[in-house]
């Protein structure tokens, strides 16, 4: 590498944004990444992290900006013309060709963009033989990739993206889904790729995970900048402690013992849950008294939405799930949810082409007229944005109204214990408020029971008589809201 | 590759290929003209599964592509009485450029809507014969003038060798680096994107490719026939016989395919004392195989192989 250029940004960003119709994801960020560095880009779960990587790469067309590679602006090429000036990605899901063997698949990434290419090179072989030592797939090369453990899919990813020797290697999530000891081997892995001389560019959710990896650190929350710099002072930074952890918070416990309920509603017991071969939940055991409101907080990746979609009966698990003294497992999702266990999903699932009204209705479909009649007005009480929006398409709310539609849908289901998954994801401050408002009223003027499931930490403590922290597939703290940030808020920055 | 050669799967195939070539010596004429149609039925099959299989892309028009190649030949020699094989070769130089008109503004859109273009392309030239009846015939057919030759014998090993050389070929075709990059752009069209893929120059080669051999195959059909009609080469019910014998074949096999039409003509021929039944119970065994064993009849012999 030529000393003159190793100095020099290879990568430059300046001014990019990205809008999706009205939803601004990124807007103005500007950083560089230099040869031999390894630049995080970090934020919590919609701050428009991994849009503004896509962006990069060309997977997404910026709106506006410019991406500067090698003194070149690149932005809105399609992804195959700007991979081939040099940049390769890590992808976090991967799906390898099955039929092929592992060499076979890394020699993919190594052909050129030609329909001509009729008989493999054996310098190609070569190559790929020697980038499958590289990453450590050596004793794997002639398997297929359906007999390979999770943590060899993923290196299977990184031979690929640096398959074609790049200037710029841009890796999502790096970590997800490994455990302790592989992330480490990764780590070591990533860093060669500086040592080699390439510009690294991490995306991840929280800076901790990647501060012994990274040189320098880009925060970023709602699709903007908050600070650029080392790891240790970008977590020392203000505004970041409060994204992540929220200001002073004032909690509003009732101790466990108030409930009067000797065996809590419900009951979560040793519930492993495996997608394929990556462990999504391990031994994970939390129980709900009746009218206790709890509170998962994890980061994204943790775990949570498994949790929720295993109580919900979508996912097969080990272990045991009990509801008022009744084994849960065996019953269909539609007949847990119509029993009184109803989820609010992450992603709303709302039915985007019906009316805010019909939308409801549907929630409120097993209910008689006149019972139906008498929720919607509690509901419109609670919300009464949706109200007005009635008759309105609900593809067309905000995002903030289509979140409080998703909650007054399941509630119109009447339920006993509501689960809400993420509500805050991707909201702005000032609905998020509303929200808060609306959780204050329930808890206070209603039985119901809430599991709450969020990584916004601020949002999620001041409503909640219990927290359970939940990171890489396990339970790790339990207690009183009070106590989280002294016990277990260091974890979230 | 190169490990093909010496791989179980190719001394199957050519020791059918030459039991195959053996049979005008002892069966009835009659067998041998249903193992014609068979075969090119074969190489219908295998040009759809390249798109299927390889590209991910459901067309759901194989017809629009058969039947461009076989009324384009049919018409040049019924109707202006060019010589039969520049009528073949212009046939499937017909259906490329068909094709090429039909997947440049269908590979722009995503998901099912490719499959819908490709489905009212169908449509259109269904409809486009039946009205220019004067120069197609229209829904009575066009009778052809010429034909490769009145031989039971010769035209089935016109069309056994035909059919060899195309499996040849797209198989070749689909194992080769530029079959890799096809999978990989069905498979994670974004990944294949970013590892320096021009997706849809990849999509529309295999389109052309598909095109090719479903437009010669179509020509070939026609002189055999000596007819073409709208009920045998362009007919939607056509198509869907195309696409299951794909299916029942194995996805992403290209040898599967044809197995899977020489299967589904057989079957069909061998249940005609049922009547109007024998329509049913293929496509219930095509249905069951669908649902049970959606790998197919080759596809699951070989995910077995890739696991062990």
């Amino acid at each position: 590498m030529d000393m003159r250029l190793s100095n020099r940004a290879v990568l430059e960003v300046r001014g990019l944004t990205k809008r999706f119709g009205g939803l601004t994801a990124v807007k103005n960020l500007g950083f560089e990444v230099n040869s031999g560095e390894i630049f995080g880009l970090i934020g919590p779960n919609g701050s428009g992290k991994s849009t503004a990587m896509k962006s990069v790469m060309g997977i997404e067309r910026p709106t506006s900006g410019e991406v500067i590679f090698e003194g070149e602006d690149v932005a809105g090429l399609p992804a195959h013309k700007i991979a081939r000036k040099g940049f390769g990605m890590v992808f976090q899901h991967s799906r390898p060709l099955n039929r092929q063997t592992v060499l076979e698949n890394i020699m993919v990434a190594l052909l050129p963009d030609s329909l001509f290419m009729l008989f493999p090179d054996k310098a190609l072989v070569e190559r790929a033989k020697w980038i499958a030592e590289r990453v450590g797939l050596g004793n794997v090369m002639n398997r297929r990739p359906p007999t390979l453990p999770f943590a060899d899919l993923r290196r299977l990813e990184l031979a690929k993206a640096i398959a074609r020797d790049p200037k710029v290697v841009l890796v999502d999530e790096p970590f997800a889904g490994l455990t302790r000891a592989e992330v480490d081997i990764f780590s070591d892995l990533i860093r060669s790729f500086r040592d080699d001389g390439r510009a690294v560019m991490l995306v991840d959710h929280n800076v901790k995970s990647v501060a012994a990896l990274v040189d320098r650190v880009l925060a970023m929350y709602l699709g903007e900048e908050i600070v650029t710099g080392k790891a240790e002072d970008v977590m020392r930074n203000e505004t970041v402690r409060r994204v992540y952890l929220g200001g002073a918070i004032e909690t509003h416990a009732r101790p466990e013992t108030s409930f009067r309920d000797k065996v809590p509603l419900l009951q979560v017991e040793n519930v492993s849950v495996f997608y394929g071969k990556a462990q999504a939940l391990e031994n994970v055991s939390i129980h709900v008294h009746e009218g206790e409101f709890v509170s998962v907080v994890g980061l994204n990746g943790a775990g949570k939405t498994t949790l929720f979609n295993t109580i919900s009966g979508f996912l097969p698990y080990s272990g045991k799930i009990v509801r008022g003294g009744n084994k849960l497992r065996g019953t269909s999702p539609a007949k847990i949810a119509r029993s009184g266990l109803v989820q609010c999903p992450e992603s709303r699932e709302l039915f985007g082409e019906m009316s805010v009204r019909e939308n409801l209705d549907l929630g409120g479909q097993h209910l008689s007229d006149d019972k139906r009649a008498a929720q919607l007005a509690w509901l419109f009480e609670l919300f009464p944005i949706l109200k007005e929006r009635q008759g309105q398409m609900a593809q067309t709310l905000s995002g903030g109204e289509q979140q409080m539609l998703a909650i007054g849908r399941a509630l119109m289901m009447q339920p006993q214990i509501l689960i809400l998954d993420e509500p805050t994801l991707g909201l702005a401050p000032v609905i998020l408020e509303q929200l808060s408002k609306a959780l204050t009223k329930l808890r206070q003027t209603t039985a119901i029971t809430v599991l709450l499931g969020e990584q916004n930490v601020t949002f999620a403590l001041p409503h909640a008589d219990r927290v359970y922290v939940l990171e890489h597939a396990r339970i790790v703290w339990e207690g009183d809201p009070g106590r989280f940030a002294s016990e277990a808020g260091a974890d979230f920055l | 590759m190169a490990g093909f050669f010496t791989s179980r799967l190719f001394f199957i195939s050519l020791a059918l290929v030459v039991i195959a070539a053996t049979l005008p010596l002892y069966v009835s004429g009659y067998v041998l003209g249903l193992l014609t149609v068979a075969f090119y039925f074969g190489v219908f099959a295998m040009a759809w599964d390249l798109l299927f299989g390889f590209a991910g892309e459901v067309n759901f028009g194989p017809t629009f592509l058969i039947g461009v190649g076989a009324y384009t030949a049919g018409i040049l020699n019924a109707q202006f009485g060019w010589s039969v094989y520049a009528c073949i070769v212009l046939g499937a130089f017909a259906s490329v450029v068909a094709g090429l008109v039909l997947a440049l503004p269908a590979l722009r859109v995503r998901g099912p809507y490719f499959g819908l273009t490709t489905l009212v392309a169908v449509l259109m030239l269904q409809n486009f014969i039946v009205v220019f009846a004067d120069l197609t015939g229209g829904e009575i057919g066009l009778t052809i003038p010429d034909v490769i030759s009145i031989n039971a014998g010769t035209n089935y090993w016109i069309a056994l060798g035909f059919m060899t050389i195309s499996a040849a070929i797209l198989y070749g075709l689909s194992q080769s680096p530029v079959g890799l990059v096809l999978q990989a752009s069905g498979q994670d069209p974004v990944q294949a994107g970013a590892l320096g893929f021009n997706i849809v120059k990849h999509k529309l080669a295999a389109f052309i490719v598909s095109a090719f051999f479903s437009g010669l195959s179509g020509a070939l059909l026609v002189f055999y026939f000596g007819t073409a009609s709208v009920g045998t080469v362009v007919d939607v019910a056509v198509g869907v016989n195309v696409i299951v014998s794909a299916v029942l074949g194995g996805r992403r096999t290209v040898l599967g395919a044809a197995l899977g039409a020489i299967f589904l003509i057989v079957a069909g021929e061998f249940l005609r004392p049922t009547g109007e039944l024998a329509t049913f119970i293929v496509s219930a065994v095509a249905l069951l195989v669908v649902l049970f064993f959606p790998g197919g009849f080759l596809g699951a012999a070989l995910s077995r192989e890739a696991r062990s």
